[in-house]
């Protein structure tokens, strides 16, 4: 169901080493995979350093520069109001990061605890949940996200929570079909014989079971998360002008496509290149973490 | 097969329920009075109880979504605030734009994601198989809203060939209506193809593993027959499932290509209503959407049976 989302959903599988381990491995073991863990950092150190990386202020008009070609000053040239590019691109970075992390701990902190629930108790509790969860799958997630955004307004931060509401229903159904594949293993039924509590069950023993997943479909979430935010901020119901965010820099980009079509390049290969790499690691880790899947190769 | 029609219909009763509520519940969301906030700032008191009147909203919460879902099914999805029009009419007439443009863009993915899937999975391994991977991990991280401004920057900038923005009617210039759904079409199609790839492509090796597979290549029929005429049918009862689930991606899809060609469709729709905060024009796209939604994917499950009778009798 999540492809509807737009959020890739992982596969189901049981960790046969160190999870932590073999993800670390399976990463340094693929150049691209260390490719692109060297993009997702580059963003990080970007969004960190924006102040002191930036070459000028983000928000300072140049009237004497306006749509300028890249030039040794201005290494991606300048916007409609002269702004300069390469800094609103770094500073950009922040909505996208911040997009990213945000809403997938949101989906996270929600999806999980209510699709564990889900999973293990079963019966109409269960039942009323998947119900729950069609409903929310059947509402795409950016037009879900987009209309959330019209009743709360318009910014970053209601964008950023509209996407984590909407990743929650794919955190919901990977946790509980998790939980379910293990509920009746057995150690999981003699931890429960010998007197553990039902809590304690699931956090204890079931939730370690299904992290690698978990980590597999955060990281693919973010990839979602990073165009998501970009989508909502192009469309103008994201990040608000004059803050940089790589989604409103081609919102006003598409206006000045004969002019200035450099104001189109870069942040858009910003966005591609972010939610590529956050593809690449997630599929790397899945194929390390699912042993099926890399059978499969798919 | 009329058992399990009656199963998926019922199944679909709790879940409609459910999009209801949160649709219904989205108004709950406005900050503040939402009398005041459909009236404006400058509103007199007058105008304001006006309002709360005509939206009942003064009535206890469950009355109003009864109030609300009683309308519904009259066909009524309220008044835009802002053209005093019915909802149903404004997406009577947003709506055919966007069927073609998403039926166009699907025609476009399921050709190119079958036919990539198909290839790399008989040559799976191989550098074609990489290849095909590879555009399809492109397709799936590419925002659309980008590939649509580079196609509109080299076709309708550089080489002038193709129109930028716009539609034309389809029944007044089918031509140019062809011409000018082109981009946006092949820009979404390509977006989605990705996922479709990758599913058609382990449906086929999955497929293609099986005895019966072997069997058919060991009593001599051509190769072409053995993927076309045995693999691929059976590959296609997933594709049939994930199409239906894609279009829910391919709407999300239409809002950000409609906004890039200033296509005055569906999408369009939605976000000039999210600006001009019309809410009952929000609301009833987003239940339309829905519900579309789930419809499709009952088709796609009935289609499933339909193709696989092991599934009607159980």
């Amino acid at each position: 169901m999540s492809v509807a989302l737009g959020i890739r959903q992982v596969g189901i599988g049981a960790p046969r080493q160190s999870p932590a381990w073999l993800a670390v491995m399976s990463l340094a073991r693929q150049p691209i995979a260390i490719l692109a863990a060297i993009v997702v950092l580059t963003v990080v150190v970007m969004a960190a350093g924006a102040d002191m990386l930036a070459p000028f202020d983000p928000a300072a008009a140049d009237w004497s520069a306006l749509r300028e070609a890249p030039s040794r000053v201005h290494l991606f040239g300048t916007d409609d109001l002269g702004r300069d590019i390469l800094s609103r691109m770094i500073h950009g970075a922040r909505a996208s990061l911040l997009a990213s992390f945000v809403s997938v701990s949101i989906a996270f902190a929600v999806g999980v605890p209510i699709g564990l629930c889900s999973g293990y108790l079963g019966g109409v509790v269960d039942g009323a949940i998947m119900r729950f969860t069609d409903a929310m799958l059947a509402i795409p997630a950016l037009i879900f996200a987009v209309s959330l955004a019209a009743f709360l307004g318009p910014s970053l931060i209601n964008a950023v929570i509209a996407i984590g509401v909407s990743a929650i229903p794919v955190f919901i159904r990977l946790s509980r079909a998790q939980a379910l594949a293990v509920k009746h293993e057995e150690y999981v039924e003699a931890a429960f014989v010998i007197g553990n509590p039902r809590w304690r069950l699931v956090l204890r023993h079931i939730l370690p079971n299904i992290v690698p997943a978990l980590i597999v479909q955060a990281t693919l979430t973010m990839a979602f998360a990073v165009i998501a935010e970009a989508s909502l901020s192009f469309l103008g119901v994201g990040q608000q002008p004059p803050a940089a965010s790589w989604g409103n820099m081609l919102a006003i980009a598409k206006n000045y496509l004969e002019e200035a079509p450099w104001m189109a390049i870069w942040p858009g290969a910003a966005i591609f290149l972010t939610g590529l790499s956050f593809n690449l690691l997630g599929d790397t880790l899945q194929d390390a973490l699912d042993p099926r899947s890399r059978a499969r190769g798919a | 097969m009329l058992r399990f029609l009656l199963q998926r219909l019922a199944l679909m009763v709790p879940t409609i329920f459910f999009v209801s509520v949160i649709v219904f519940s989205l108004q709950q969301l406005l900050p503040g009075d939402p009398a005041l906030t459909i009236a404006g700032d400058e509103a007199s008191p007058a105008v304001v109880a006006e309002i709360r009147a005509k939206y009942h909203l003064d009535d206890p919460l469950p009355l109003r979504y009864g109030k609300w879902i009683a309308g519904l099914a009259h066909g009524d999805l309220g008044f835009s605030l802002r053209t005093q029009q019915p909802v149903t009419q404004l997406l009577a007439q947003k709506v055919p734009v966007t069927v073609e443009l998403a039926t166009l863009a699907m025609a476009v993915a399921l050709t190119f994601g079958v036919l990539m899937g198909v290839v790399a999975a008989i040559w799976r391994g191989s550098a074609v198989d990489y290849i095909a991977r590879s555009i399809a991990l492109f397709g799936i991280s590419m925002p659309s809203f980008w590939l649509g401004i580079l196609s509109i920057l080299l076709f309708s900038v550089k080489w002038r060939v193709l129109p930028a923005s716009g539609s034309v009617s389809l029944i007044e210039d089918p031509i140019e209506n062809l011409r000018s759904m082109i981009m946006p079409a092949t820009v979404l199609g390509l977006v989605v193809s990705g996922v479709i790839m990758r599913h058609t492509r382990s449906a086929m090796i999955q497929v293609l593993s099986n005895d019966y597979v072997r069997t058919a290549r060991a009593k001599g029929l051509a190769e072409r027959t053995v993927i076309f005429v045995h693999a691929l049918r059976n590959a296609a009862l997933p594709i049939i499932t994930l199409g239906a689930l894609e279009f829910g991606q391919l709407l999300s899809g239409t809002v950000l290509t409609e906004t890039v060609f200033s296509i005055p469709g569906f999408g369009k729709l939605v976000v000039d209503a999210v600006f001009n905060r019309d809410y009952a024009v929000v609301q009833g796209a987003v239940l339309c959407t829905a519900v579309v939604f789930l419809l499709l994917n009952l088709f796609a499950d009935l289609a499933y049976a339909f193709v696989n009778p092991r599934l009607r009798t159980q």
